[in-house]
């Protein structure tokens, strides 16, 4: 046990048998099973292929438009300062993955996978999406690489999320309508593994967050990791230190750990990852760490928003791509570990931090990031001038105009 | 002799009946399957997310969960259930969370004193074992595998290395309820299993009528009917044992007289 408490490197896991401390594991059909050891396996390969890693880098750079900036906001940093104590107010710092093509970080671990899907002989992708970025991510290298695509939406996500399904039907993939339970991520993915559970021979499952069964976890975590080893060579050679502070919103949890994770081994580094306190995290929320317990759901074994029973409890968030009631199961072990520091941000704040960061500093941010903005404009009023937080700007916010709109009582 | 022993052992194949527990009213459908002539019963502990479960079961899941279903109802079935078919094969089958969620040693002693004879958790691969299946073996309650199309002869001894009671061949790689198997493949997949174990081995997954039954228990040790019945309580809500009934009395009317060679 002392081995998870204080372990050397919070960088090598999970385990052989894909567990982070008591977290992650393979929970699925034996169906799956067979599938799931071989994806493994033939992940083992490609990360030690030159070839491969060569090819996911030329996509990164050429077709995604790596590295993305990293950004000073100058003047969010002394809007934060008016209201902050003498000597207070920490610069902020973006990680400007918004710019990324198709809007957002999701893609990076589309190439990844996609490049998995054709070295294993696959022909037909999958994926299911909550906001639809991750829909519009798989749709996007389904065409570049030619491959029929089906992505599975919740009905209700479908409704307030329409610019990203017509992008995903231009872009040829079929966008199904889930209409089971509360009709969002959760059952979007529960209708995914019943279409790969009977189509095993010919198609692969793009996973959109560092979840699932392993080896989904891990190697979303490594496709994403580009995020945090850009951020840490760029903030070395724009200010010769480590910043202070990284912080990032979680819904799953695959922008957070991709920024985090090339940081765990730096004891200076804190980190901060931001759940969705929805209307508050006493009413309705998505908040699966501060708010749930672990348990096993969708492959893995991870905190889970469940009544005393182990029935799943949907969860609730203004914006589509949080609002699910499990997290990946490497946030799970970094707060048990305490590697890793959680807090959460409501609807209402993230609103507010969305307006915030349009007027100060000219970017429209998606409201999945929102939620970290307004998480650092709490704690950079509390640290000192010269710290540095680095804030994932995952996500631009486009496709959110009509929901912010709505919450805001404009008629568009 | 186990209750399994023992129903597997009759002259004939084993008609195996899944229905959901907390959907219409469970008790009179139990008594109505075994009435009708099944030999082993397996039921259906509701779960929020069935994701090996075709539409006909989803909803089944989710009219028991929206009258209210909890944990403590399907021992409550079972108990009674066991107290009225003393001889009657039972089993629950779901998914891991709700059965982890107290505890596996809780859930274990819970089966025990219920009566339960098996448990099969479709989400707990024999990697996971140690999750839920030392604490059901200890407790006397057999951990049912399932095979699938999908287990290769390389696979195939990691999944028997823990399972007892019997062996459930998952005939189509898919999800309950939707399409079936050829013959064909089935009776060389059982061969195969049969080959490796000396568990018997029931075969499921798309078995709806008493023909396809029927030619499929020529086989098999015992076939699994589940969504069809499944569906006839959705249909007839309280008046579903009659019907019920009437479809069981088919199916193991086929079942048992497609082989009678332990005569």
């Amino acid at each position: 046990m002392n081995e998870t408490a204080h372990p050397n490197s919070f960088r090598n896991q999970p385990d052989e048998r894909g567990h982070f401390g008591q977290f992650g594991g393979r929970y699925v059909s034996e169906t799956l099973m067979p599938l799931i050891l071989d994806l493994e396996k033939e992940y083992n390969r490609a990360k030690t292929d030159p070839a491969f890693k060569a090819e996911f880098e030329d996509l990164l750079e050429h077709y995604v438009g790596r590295p993305s900036p990293l950004y000073y906001a100058e003047r969010l940093t002394d809007e934060l300062r008016k209201s902050a104590p003498d000597g207070m107010g920490a610069q902020v710092w973006f990680k400007r993955d918004e710019l990324n093509h198709t809007g957002a970080h999701k893609i990076n671990n589309c190439i990844g996978q996609i490049l998995l899907a054709v070295r294993m002989g696959k022909t037909r992708i999958i994926a299911e999406t909550g906001a639809g970025q991750h829909g519009v991510a798989t749709a996007t290298v389904a065409a570049r690489f030619g491959l029929p695509c089906v992505v599975y939406m919740g009905a209700k996500d479908v409704e307030r999320q329409q610019p990203n399904v017509f992008r995903m039907r231009l872009l040829g993939a079929e966008v199904k309508a889930v209409k089971a339970g509360a009709a969002t991520l959760k059952d979007a993915m529960n209708e995914a593994l019943r279409d790969w559970v009977a189509n095993v021979h010919d198609t692969f499952y793009i996973i959109g967050t560092a979840a699932g069964p392993h080896p989904y976890p891990a190697l979303v975590r490594d496709f994403q990791s580009v995020i945090g080893r850009e951020a840490r060579e760029q903030m070395l050679a724009r200010t010769g230190k480590l910043p202070d502070l990284l912080v990032a919103a979680i819904g799953g949890g695959s922008n957070a750990i991709g920024l985090f994770h090339p940081f765990l081994d730096d004891p200076s580094v804190k980190m901060l990852g931001v759940e969705a306190a929805g209307y508050g995290l006493d009413k309705d929320h998505a908040a699966s760490l501060a708010g749930g317990s672990p348990g096993i759901l969708h492959g893995n074994k991870t905190y889970l928003l469940q009544d005393d029973d182990g029935q799943i409890v949907e969860g609730h968030s203004i914006s589509a791509g949080l609002d699910y009631p499990g997290i990946g199961p490497e946030h799970s072990w970094l707060k048990e570990t305490g590697r890793v520091d959680y807090t959460s941000a409501t609807d209402k704040e993230a609103l507010d931090a969305f307006q915030l960061l349009c007027r100060t500093e000219g970017i429209i941010p998606a409201l999945e990031p929102s939620h970290a903005i307004a998480a650092v404009a709490k704690v950079a009023r509390e640290m000192p001038r010269d710290a540095i937080i680095c804030a994932n700007l995952c996500g631009r916010g486009d496709k959110d105009i009509f929901t912010v709109a709505d919450a805001l009582g404009v008629e568009l | 002799m186990s209750r399994f022993d023992a129903a597997f052992g009759k002259p004939h194949p084993a008609l195996v009946c899944f229905v959901t527990a907390g959907d219409g009213p469970t008790d009179a459908v139990l008594d109505a399957l075994v009435e009708g002539g099944a030999d082993v019963i397996e039921l259906g502990m509701p779960f929020t997310d069935p994701m090996a479960d075709g539409p006909g079961i989803q909803l089944a899941n989710l009219r028991a969960l929206g009258k209210g279903t909890k944990t403590a109802d399907v021992f409550r079935i079972a108990a009674d259930f066991r107290a009225r078919h003393p001889e009657v094969p039972l089993v629950l089958m779901g998914y891991a969370n709700p059965m982890i969620h107290r505890g596996a040693d809780w859930f274990a002693e819970q089966c025990a004193k219920a009566g339960v004879d098996g448990v099969i958790c479709v989400d707990t691969p024999p990697e996971e074992d140690a999750e839920l299946g030392p604490f059901l073996r200890d407790a006397g309650v057999a951990t049912i595998r399932l095979a699938t199309p999908t287990t290769d002869a390389a696979r195939l001894p990691q999944v028997l290395e823990t399972a007892t009671g019997f062996l459930y061949y998952v005939s189509v790689a898919g999800i309950t309820g939707l399409q079936q198997a050829a013959t064909a493949s089935i009776d060389e997949a059982v061969s195969r299993l049969k080959a490796g174990t000396d568990l018997p081995v029931a075969v499921g997954f798309g078995v709806r009528t008493p023909e396809q039954a029927g030619a499929i228990a020529k086989v098999a040790d015992g076939v699994v009917v589940g969504s069809a019945l499944v569906e006839l309580v959705g249909k007839h809500g309280d008046d579903a044992p009659a019907h019920v009934r009437e479809l069981t009395t088919a199916l193991a009317e086929a079942v048992h007289a497609a082989r009678k060679e332990n005569a």
